[in-house]
């Protein structure tokens, strides 16, 4: 997962890990699942820098931009080190690579992006865009974006995505040559359209429950931590809510523990004006006093680390996102598939009517021609053959259509297990470094407080 | 028995102050004394240790701080082992028709000779503790009289008979007997006496022998105004002055502490269930994560404890010392009346012969009176600064200890954690 500031060695049983060997680990797990392309080459969002230019308004704006390095692997285990390759992007076109993504492989659960704003944020300070550590966390998110393209057994292959990582130049233009857009459009349409399928798959609708419960529960951590506001009961209201202001008048989780560190660093200098009237008692609470304003600072180091653990969280939040997006996506597929297979049935029903003389179903038609005569021979004639044309291409869409469910359905479930599979293990990586950082805080907490006793008992 | 004639004490009246030898006041000296003088056969349970710099035992933290609180070790600096014990538990609510309050148990354990029996249990309320305070500060007008718990509490706001409230209110109740009881002077007095022994008080009788003229000091209200004040006595009031403030902005602090405490702890109980709840839908997941909620909840639990104990134990003390200086700055204006009073008289005969100046001796009494106060107020300022000392020694040491306990706690929870956490990696990884 991302790297953290912190050089802690934290101890899981037997196992001494530092972040960065955490981070190694889960790198060298994306290599070992085999992907050609990350064995091939190492990829790296390096640098973030601020641009100024013009915009498509010809305005004046300030953005900032994300250096991508990749380096063949070879090369980085000969010793030699040669200068990777690099290319700048900024967040837009990352936005458009995932788009293009989305539509061209609706099966795949799509790695999500870092969040576009700053939302859910735990720290006072990382609130703005411009920020440097908000910043900082997004060059982080958008290297583990990479990492997890490159590391899937589908996405990895796709050329646009390749060429995002080499072709500085251009890239833009190809992408929109694939003609993805058009379907981006229709696509969106459908999914927003309210409809429903006649046989659901058991199967996808619980997974697109368990989207939703993912989703709710981890907006409700989050928010518990960052806003602290009503709870969330349903998933369209956290989505909803993620959506607002992360500033609520409710005081956060964080911000209290900022707070019991930050008074306790009040006793540093009340304790050394104190000391100042005494005689014995002098030394003994100026220095706890120092210990005090110890503790008190040790409180940023614990609230970025919670910080990274948010982060962590956050990505399987939108993750919940794309699982749901697939869900529907088959929704969709399986609706067409029994639209044009009604729809045969209707032109078949058609022209058994046409063809028996009986009018079995109510039909305007039917109404009609009861009311203003039967029709004739010919035009009967007529109808009945653009029927059967009708119905041959009614058969061959529902075909098509069957078809496309299945290969669907195939596939979607085999990324589905996949994704399932990763969750589970980075989920339970993320509390294993939950569960370490509270660890060492405690221990240092343990630490401070002992410096600061010895000095009250030397008083 | 005459009022508080004490077996080694300097109120002698006669001598001026320099020739009198305070006991009280050889501070230092006295410190470096064996420790093993000071383990009187009734405090046994446990190794004490002296204000001289010998650390108290903290390896298990809680028994031994909360031991000290009941045994109150104080420097007896005479010489003389304890031959007093008294201490303050068991309370008791009494419902009467006109009223509810509040009776505690007060034992004594003596082998003084000023007591009938060797052992007295008796019951005393709040009020009684009040008029024994009142007599000893009307009887030993120039002595510092440890303080009183509040006496008045807001109804509706406190519970007067809730749990800890009783208990904050008898661990001050405790303290104060206790400081009393070691005091050289005030541990003789006769009202003390009563307040242990009798069967009944009977507060509106009062004891005969009260205020002999060599004893007590008749508290003159202002008339007087004061040329000089000694410089240590000057130094006195500006300590008391700094160290209130500095008392002041501690309780302050502390008070904002356990606020942000509360409300975290607030926090954390809506954020652990979440953790709950996620698990109910998960299948791997589901240990881990309820897992993750069992440690919140502990952590939770260990906070509020925190939070009890600084607000029951920590707090109160605190106040006990602003009040504590109160009524030793009123000893403080009181003396300064005393010398006020003499200094006036003094110059009304030095310069003034008529009938109307104030009779020699009636000036010699007067200067007896300042010496003598000088002298109580010195020695009991100093034995103050010693408790003092060993107060908020043991204070802030219970303060750093809490806030061990609960880090201990809460790393131990999540340490439990961890192999809970990585269990089924290892077996999965063996499958593999």
């Amino acid at each position: 997962m991302a790297d953290s500031g912190s050089e802690d060695i934290a101890v899981i049983g037997n196992t001494d890990l530092t972040p960065s060997e955490s981070e190694n680990n889960l790198k060298n797990t994306m290599v070992e699942k085999g992907t050609s392309l990350l064995k091939r080459m190492e990829i790296s969002v390096a640098e973030a820098e601020k641009r100024t230019g013009k915009n498509a308004v010809n305005m004046q704006e300030t953005y900032t931009v994300y250096l991508i390095e990749t380096r063949p692997v070879d090369a980085a285990s000969e010793g030699t080190n040669p200068v990777p390759d690099s290319l700048w992007r900024r967040y837009s076109e990352f936005e458009l690579l995932r788009n293009y993504l989305l539509v061209t492989y609706p099966f795949v659960v799509v790695p999500p992006l870092p969040e576009k704003r700053a939302e859910f944020v735990w720290h006072k300070l990382s609130a703005d865009n411009m920020d440097p550590d908000f910043v900082e966390r997004r060059r982080v998110g958008l290297e583990n974006f990479l990492l997890r393209v490159a590391s899937h057994p589908v996405l990895s292959s796709d050329k646009i995505f390749y060429s995002f990582l080499t072709e500085e130049n251009g890239w833009k233009e190809t992408v929109f040559e694939t003609g993805f857009q058009a379907k981006a459009d229709s696509r969106l349409k459908a999914l927003n359209a309210t409809f429903r399928v006649k046989n659901p798959d058991k199967r996808f609708a619980e997974m697109k429950h368990y989207g939703d419960e993912l989703q709710s529960v981890i907006s409700q951590l989050l928010r518990v931590r960052a806003v602290g506001e009503n709870k969330v009961s349903t998933a369209e209201n956290a989505a909803q809510s993620i959506r607002k202001s992360p500033f609520s008048p409710t005081k956060r989780a964080a911000d209290r523990l900022y707070g019991v560190y930050k008074v306790h660093g009040n006793y540093g200098r009340v304790f050394s004006e104190w000391s100042a009237i005494e005689k014995e008692m002098g030394d003994g609470l100026q220095s706890a006093g120092h210990h005090m304003d110890a503790y008190a600072a040790s409180v940023d180091d614990i609230l970025e680390e919670e910080e990274h653990y948010a982060d962590q969280l956050k990505e399987y939040l939108f993750y919940a996102d794309a699982l749901r997006a697939v869900c529907r996506k088959h929704e969709l597929t399986q609706y067409e598939l029994e639209m044009a297979a009604q729809d045969l049935t209707s032109k078949k029903q058609q022209r058994e009517e046409l063809a028996t003389g009986t009018v079995r179903t109510f039909s305007l038609k039917g109404m009609t021609s009861k009311l203003f005569g039967q029709e004739t021979p010919e035009q009967r004639e007529a109808k009945l053959k653009m029927l059967e044309t009708q119905i041959e291409e009614g058969e061959e869409l529902v075909k098509e259509r069957n078809e496309e469910c299945d290969e669907f359905v195939k596939s979607a479930w085999v990324d589905i297990e996949r994704f399932k599979e990763q969750k589970d293990h980075d989920l339970r990586e993320a509390l294993i470094s939950y569960a370490i950082m509270q660890i060492s805080m405690c221990k240092k907490g343990i630490q401070v407080w002992n410096n600061a006793k010895e000095c009250f008992s030397k008083m | 028995m005459s009022a508080g004639t004490p077996r080694s004490l300097a109120s002698s009246g006669q001598k001026s102050i320099q020739d009198i030898c305070h006991p009280l006041s050889a501070e230092e000296s006295a410190l470096s004394r064996s420790p093993d003088v000071l383990n009187p056969s009734g405090a046994g349970e446990k190794d004490l240790s002296l204000p001289n710099g010998t650390p108290v035992d903290t390896s298990s933290p809680a028994s031994s701080s909360s031991l000290l609180n009941r045994l109150q070790l104080d420097d007896d600096l005479d010489g003389e082992t304890r031959d007093l014990f008294v201490t303050v538990d068991d309370p008791k609510k009494h419902v009467s028709t006109m009223e509810t309050y509040i009776t505690y148990r007060v034992c004594t354990k003596t082998t003084r000779t000023e007591f009938d029996l060797p052992e007295y249990s008796v019951r005393r309320r709040y009020q009684d503790f009040d008029w024994l305070r009142n007599k000893l500060e009307e009887s030993q007008p120039t002595h510092l009289i440890p303080p009183l718990p509040e006496k008045f509490v807001m109804k509706g706001v406190v519970d007067r008979f809730s749990e800890e409230f009783v208990e904050t209110r008898r661990k001050a109740l405790d303290k104060f007997l206790k400081r009393v009881a070691d005091h050289p002077v005030l541990s003789f007095n006769e009202h003390f006496n009563a307040f242990l022994s009798a069967k009944d008080l009977n507060k509106r009788q009062g004891l005969a022998l009260l205020t002999k003229m060599g004893e007590s000091v008749k508290y003159v209200t202002g008339g007087y105004k004061l040329r000089g004040r000694p410089i240590e006595f000057a130094a006195m009031g500006d300590y008391l002055d700094v160290f209130t403030q500095k008392l002041g902005t501690i309780d302050r602090i502390a008070q904002r502490i356990i606020k942000e405490q509360s409300e975290f702890l607030m926090e954390l109980r809506e954020y652990g269930p979440v953790y709950s709840s996620w698990s109910s839908f998960e299948e791997e997941l589901h240990d881990p994560l309820e897992g993750v909620a069992g440690c919140v909840s502990n952590c939770s639990s260990a906070l509020d404890e925190l939070t009890e104990d600084m607000s029951e134990d920590f707090l109160p003390v605190l106040r006990e010392y602003v009040l504590y200086i109160e009524s030793m700055k009123n000893v403080l204006k009181k003396r300064d009346q005393v010398q006020a009073e003499y200094e006036t008289k003094l110059e009304a005969v030095v310069f003034r012969e008529d009938k109307k100046t104030p009779v020699p001796t009636d000036v010699e009494k007067c200067q007896d009176r300042v010496e003598c106060f000088n002298a109580d107020l010195k020695a009991d300022w100093d034995r103050w600064q010693n408790n003092k000392r060993q107060d908020f020694r043991q204070l802030l040491t219970g303060m750093a200890d809490k806030n061990i306990q609960y880090y201990e706690k809460c790393l131990a929870a999540w340490e439990s954690l961890i192999p809970l956490l990585q269990d089924k990696q290892e077996a999965r990884g063996e499958t593999n």
